[in-house]
């Protein structure tokens, strides 16, 4: 493999910006209406964050676990991997996100939203806010066709960014779970940026501010919920 | 001097005998050809590649508007069509295509093997098969050179079966040239594919030379460096003297300079679009630049 500087990035992209895009025009005809539930589940965690059961926490990152393995299936494996050999690497991602969001959250219980919203938990529930409503639009916005939506709960950008809110929101930053969300980041803006995509530096940001945020928090203690 | 075929066509298709042979063959209205060394079949001198423009997935509409690119390829004399293992959907719909348009019969059919475990080619190469729908292949290269000594004895043993027609072996972007070379020299190819564009010229060199020497056909890939030299140029003039060499446009004099070059049998430019597919087979006719003009076209690329 001595001669990798003889590609340049854009040489490993093996399929045109209009093939990914619609990839979820196809991804989301074929869903329809499922989408309704998903977006219902994404409204139902926004309240969760803020009222509810004790065992909400336990309940949203059941939520996220689940959906993480259905975009792995509906989006990696059943469409994506079509057109990208690396698809089936993504999938296999999600899964351990999942497994990761159902072990420590859901059955451990160490995802909480007792305490009360520091800047940081604001952050993170304007994030996931953004994740359901705006980022969708941003492809509208590029002149894309609507039905191409990306929309959370089923295509990874927004499900991806609407989790790191969520995980920003709890009580306690669980570096263990930002770590494949932050990476899928970067991955999605390489990806992007290779196609040429105005909207590339979008969720590189977002995987950015997340970990600046989680650090500073994580680095004041004072600030966190000590009921787990 | 005992000349075999192989090295007679090789001398022919290097105009060493040219008053016997004319270096490119055409009949009316159809894309010139060049000689395949070993063999003396004609071959028209721009195929079709597959990367990324076949790649297009179960998307219905992008499905049929390859077929109508394919279609069009053959409806202007085109043969060869280039895939991979590596090119993701690219096969499946290489085979949705010939059956929709009716035109396995028209196909010269390339394609690769591209796996690490040589144990694995047959395999691979039975599953390609079936993608494509055809009996076999015409060509099967090793991609890139991966676990080249396995894969090349599969070949080998498929072409002595009368599975396979010819063998080859593919590298792209310039990468492992002196390797190539070795294989060239010690081993009984049909043909080798590698990168060959106006600007990635080091093939002149050595590789060229070498698969003129040794009656080994040679495809093109990359011409336009994926679209990188339409764009670089798309906004200049293209010299007076184009008209000479039949450009009508910078795809055409991009395109004229490589499959020019008396060693390249062929260039297999990937498109998506019916009017460059016929845009790129209109290059494929008199007149084609010879060896003072290619000189004069790359100076003049230079000078940009
Ligand atoms: N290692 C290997 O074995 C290897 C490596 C590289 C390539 N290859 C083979 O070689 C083939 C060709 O290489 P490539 O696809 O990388 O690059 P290429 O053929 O140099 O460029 C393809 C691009 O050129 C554009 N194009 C084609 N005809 C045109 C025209 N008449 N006017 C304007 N634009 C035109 C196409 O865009 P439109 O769709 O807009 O026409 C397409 O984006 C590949 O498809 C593949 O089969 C093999």
């Amino acid at each position: 493999m001595s001669e990798w500087w003889a590609y340049q990035p854009s040489d490993l992209l093996m399929f045109s910006p209009q093939t990914y895009y619609r990839l979820f025009e196809l991804y989301n005809t074929s869903l329809w209406p499922a989408q309704i539930l998903t977006l219902a589940a994404g409204v139902g965690i926004a309240a969760l964050t803020t009222r509810g059961p004790h065992w909400r926490g336990r309940l949203i990152a059941a939520v996220l676990a689940f959906i993480w393995l259905f975009v792995a299936w509906g989006y990696f494996i059943d469409r994506y991997a079509a057109i990208n050999l690396a698809a089936p690497y993504f999938a296999l991602g999600f899964v351990v996100q999942a497994i990761l969001l159902a072990v420590v959250g859901a059955i451990l219980g160490h995802i909480t939203f007792e305490g009360a919203k520091t800047l940081t938990g604001k952050v993170g529930v304007a994030l996931f806010l953004f994740a359901l409503v705006f980022q969708p639009l941003v492809g509208v916005l590029l002149g894309r066709e609507w039905f191409g939506l990306e929309l959370f709960g089923s295509a990874p950008d927004p499900t991806v960014v609407g989790t790191l809110g969520i995980l920003l929101a709890a009580d306690r930053i669980r570096w263990e779970l930002l770590v494949l969300p932050a990476l899928w980041c970067a991955i999605t803006g390489a990806t992007l940026w290779v196609m040429n995509s105005p909207e590339a530096l979008l969720m590189p940001l977002v995987g950015l501010l997340v970990l600046v945020f989680a650090a500073q928090r994580s680095l004041s203690p004072r600030h966190e919920y000590a009921g787990d | 001097m005992q000349l075999n075929r192989r090295q007679l066509f090789g001398l022919l298709a290097a105009g060493g005998l040219t008053a016997l042979a004319p270096r490119f063959g055409r009949a009316q209205g159809a894309p010139l050809t060049k000689r395949i060394p070993s063999s003396g079949e004609a071959l028209p001198i721009v195929g079709l590649g597959s990367w990324i423009t076949f790649n297009v997935g179960d998307d219905p509409e992008a499905r049929d508007s390859s077929a109508e690119v394919m279609q069009a390829f053959f409806d202007g004399g085109g043969r060869m069509i280039d895939s991979s293992p590596m090119y993701g959907s690219a096969q499946e719909v290489i085979g949705y295509c010939l059956r929709k348009t009716g035109t396995s019969a028209n196909v010269f059919a390339t394609d690769k093997v591209w796996t690490g475990n040589g144990g694995e080619g047959p395999g691979q190469i039975e599953r390609t098969r079936a993608l494509w729908g055809i009996d076999r292949f015409d060509l099967l290269q090793v991609h890139n050179l991966v676990a080249w000594e396995a894969h090349l004895d599969t070949l080998s043993a498929m072409k002595n079966d009368g599975k396979l027609r010819y063998v080859g072996i593919t590298t792209s972007h310039g990468r492992r040239h002196n390797e190539l070379e070795k294989i060239m020299h010690e081993h009984d190819l049909d043909f080798v594919q590698l990168t060959y564009n106006i600007v990635d010229r080091e093939v002149e060199d050595r590789l060229l030379p070498l698969a003129q020497e040794k009656g080994i056909a040679v495809i093109a890939n990359r011409p336009f460096r994926r679209k990188e030299l339409i764009h670089r140029f798309e906004d200049e003039k293209l010299p007076e003297w184009a008209d000479d060499i039949g450009a009508a446009s910078w795809a055409q004099f991009l395109l004229k300079f490589v499959i020019a070059h008396p060693a390249i049998t062929c260039a297999i430019p990937a498109t998506t679009r019916v009017d460059h597919v016929r845009e790129n087979l209109t290059s494929a006719r008199e007149p084609l630049p010879d060896e003072e003009m290619r000189r004069r076209m790359v100076a003049y690329i230079r000078e940009l």
